[in-house]
């Protein structure tokens, strides 16, 4: 028997709050990337459910792009996360508002 | 014969050239040398020219250059027109130009600027012969504007001191105001025919309205009242004696200034189309003459009583236009050029042999000291007077006699301005060679010395072709003469009455008569030069009839205070106001916004869920 795709889709909105709520609470610049990671995740669940529901292989596609990227950013975002706590031994995002107006 | 053409015009540019590469590596007297001797191949060029074109049957050749404009439905050569017209204007203008550079490298030994001076003057020469031979409009515009930026230039020669740069300014301008004459006719024209080369133009008269042809005959007139130096833009000339005398003689007195009357004649087919246009025309060169001969008679500078002079000749020559008489206006002006330029030359040469002095109330006696200058000068007095046999005589009288025939009132104009003429140039010449010696503070008890050769034999060259000028054209060989010559480039005016020749020899007599009047009166008064008559000096026509101030009242100041209120006004307040309001303004709401900018990371992505709520929201709405 099949899971039904609102099932997936559920799971997958879930895992999209669960990573909103962590980028909106935690101070951790690690942890947010995490919760990034969630979401973006849970948008390329939400993507392939709909490429198997629909028989649409654009999702899919749609997906490798979100996962290039994300790699890509991942890269770079760590690459800062890493030369900012080499200078402030902390990687709190409070702390980061020297750019403010 | 093409290239013959093509090297009148190239010589003088060759010179120029030249001489702008070289630089300062040509001495002095070089410099002069190189220049007089292009302008003399393009005289002899000229002459070669001539002499192939009356050799032909065929009096109109144009001669292909090379496509200049190609724009729509504009289609421009650079090309020559070599016909009557054009030859006769070239054999004179370089003829002349040889000789006045010759004299000038005598007048100009010494100065700072030497090389400078002649650059200027085979630029001139060659813009001069663009303007001549041209055949369409916008190469002659183009001729046009390089003589009045030359003028400029040798006008402001001296532009150390301030009188002199501020004159060059004010010929410019002047100049300016009648370009644009120019430049709508040429907008009228090319919308009418569709073409501004002049064969084709010529060819197409019959497209024109009489309510476009009559304004493009004024604005044409506008130009000529300002290259021309004609009422109301006359006054630019007179301060235009600020640039070295070689100068007013060449571009002042003999050439540039007679090309308004040039464009007018060489327009002549379309000045045919309008009646009034010519009336016009004839009333302006008729006034300015009177006006101009009266303002003549009370000025104390040399050259500008000279400047007044050509003023007055070259309104003739408009008026000789307007009523239609265009062979007689050419006639003027070659002829005028030949004694303007000898009494130009030989006040140069008076102002030489005083150390630069011009005011002839410090002059007087200088005629045993000048042995050529004098009878040089003596025999330029003369011609412009109107004395039979030379050649002022005979082209004024052939003016007068074809204005007798169109209009009384102007013919009567005329033969005052005639009177007034004989009278001022022989109070000029009276004051200057004869009476007593007042000169002798100037030169600090000196004799003035005798120029040299090189000034001198252009003076000769000059006084011969004064006399010997009256041949081209004299009345019982008409046909055979210049206005048989020109008959083949000017369209003819129909109406217009020609006098039978007993009539002629009358008016003729009473040009004579004039002019005896005008010497007689002259001599009665200003034998006597001390005390001096200063009740016939007048201070209203040594201002020039107010003309200046009048110009400076109504344009002017009131110019003046409208910079002035934009200024203390509308600058600051309005402008700057604007200005600084708007600053103001993002100033303070980028103060407002800016504590947008938290700096706080986890607010913007609190941000970004917001608005993606609110897109979720909107689009869930929308669905329903």
């Amino acid at each position: 028997m099949s899971i039904p795709a609102s099932w997936f889709l559920v799971v997958g909105a879930l895992l999209f709050g669960i990573g909103a709520y962590g980028v909106l609470t935690r101070r951790s610049a690690l942890i947010m990337f995490m919760c990034i990671e969630l979401m973006l995740n849970a948008v390329n669940l939400t993507f392939v459910t709909y490429a198997h529901a629909l028989r649409d292989i654009g999702g899919q596609a749609a997906v490798f792009f979100v996962l290039v990227v994300a790699a890509a950013e991942v890269t770079v975002g760590l690459g800062i996360v890493v030369s900012v706590f080499r200078r402030r031994n902390s990687t709190s995002v409070d702390e980061l508002s020297e750019m403010k107006g | 014969m093409a290239s013959a053409a093509l090297l009148i015009v190239l010589a003088p540019l060759v010179g120029f050239v030249v001489m702008l590469i070289m630089g300062r590596q040509v001495k002095e007297p070089t410099a002069g040398w190189i220049a007089t001797t292009a302008v003399a191949v393009a005289f002899v060029a000229s002459v070669v020219t001539f002499f192939a074109l009356i050799s032909r049957s065929q009096h109109e050749v144009t001669v292909n250059l090379f496509g200049w404009l190609d724009v729509g439905t504009l289609h421009v050569n650079a090309a020559l027109l070599v016909d009557p017209l054009s030859m006769t204007m070239c054999l004179f203008v370089t003829g002349i130009s040889a000789l006045i550079h010759l004299y000038s490298i005598g007048y100009m030994h010494g100065e700072r600027d030497f090389n400078k001076f002649f650059i200027y003057l085979n630029l001139f020469v060659f813009s001069m012969l663009v303007l001549v031979l041209a055949n369409n409009l916008l190469l002659t515009f183009v001729g046009w504007e390089g003589v009045g930026v030359c003028s400029y230039w040798l006008v402001s020669y001296y532009f150390d001191k301030d009188s002199a740069a501020s004159a060059g300014k004010k010929a410019f301008i002047y100049n300016r105001i009648g370009d644009v004459g120019l430049l709508i006719a040429m907008f009228l024209i090319f919308r009418t025919t569709g073409s501004l080369n002049y064969v084709a133009v010529f060819h197409h008269t019959g497209l024109f309205t009489s309510s476009v042809a009559t304004i493009t005959v004024l604005a044409l007139l506008l130009a000529a009242t300002g290259k021309s130096a004609q009422i109301p833009l006359f006054n630019w000339l007179p301060d235009a004696m600020e640039g070295p005398t070689p100068v007013s003689a060449l571009i002042h007195a003999a050439t540039m200034v007679t090309a308004g009357v040039y464009l007018l004649v060489r327009m002549s087919p379309v000045l045919a189309l309008s009646s009034s246009g010519r009336m016009s025309i004839a009333v302006v060169g008729g006034v300015t003459a009177f006006v101009a001969a009266t303002i003549a008679t009370s000025q104390r500078d040399i050259k500008k009583v000279l400047a007044f002079s050509t003023v007055s000749q070259i309104g003739y020559m408009v008026m000789a236009v307007g009523a239609g008489a265009y062979a007689a206006a050419i006639f003027l002006m070659v002829c005028h050029a030949f004694y303007k330029a000898l009494l130009f030359l030989g006040s140069g040469s008076v102002i030489h042999s005083l150390s630069g002095e011009q005011d002839i109330h410090l002059m007087g006696g200088l005629k045993k000291y000048l042995p050529l200058t004098f009878p040089t000068f003596l025999i330029g007095w003369l011609t412009i007077s109107g004395v039979p046999p030379f050649a002022g005589f005979w082209s004024k009288a052939d003016v007068l006699g074809s204005v007798y025939g169109f209009s009384k009132f102007l013919w009567v104009l005329g033969l005052i301005t005639a009177v007034l003429t004989a009278y001022y140039m022989s109070r000029l010449f009276v004051v200057t060679f004869r009476g007593t010696e007042r000169f002798r503070e100037v030169t600090k008890g000196h004799d003035p010395h005798e120029s040299p050769w090189i000034m001198t034999a252009p003076l000769v060259v000059l006084a011969a072709l004064a006399v010997l000028g009256g041949v081209l054209d004299l009345p019982w060989i008409h046909h055979d003469s210049i206005a048989g010559f020109i008959s083949g480039s000017v369209q003819p005016v129909a109406g217009v009455a020609s006098i039978s020749t007993s009539a002629q020899w009358v008016l003729a007599a009473v040009d004579l008569v004039a002019a005896v009047v005008g010497i007689a009166a002259a001599f009665t008064i200003w034998r006597q030069t001390s005390p001096w008559p200063s009740r016939y000096e007048s201070s209203f026509l040594e201002r020039v009839w107010l003309w200046d101030d009048a110009y400076d009242a109504v344009i002017g100041r009131p110019a003046e205070h409208a910079a002035a209120f934009t200024g203390e006004v509308i600058e600051p307040r309005v402008i700057d106001g604007a200005v600084i309001a708007v600053a103001t303004s993002v100033r303070r709401s980028a103060e407002g916004t800016r504590k947008v900018q938290s700096g706080l990371l986890r607010q913007y992505a609190l941000a970004i869920v917001m608005g993606m709520a609110v897109l979720v929201v909107y689009l869930l709405t929308r669905s329903w």
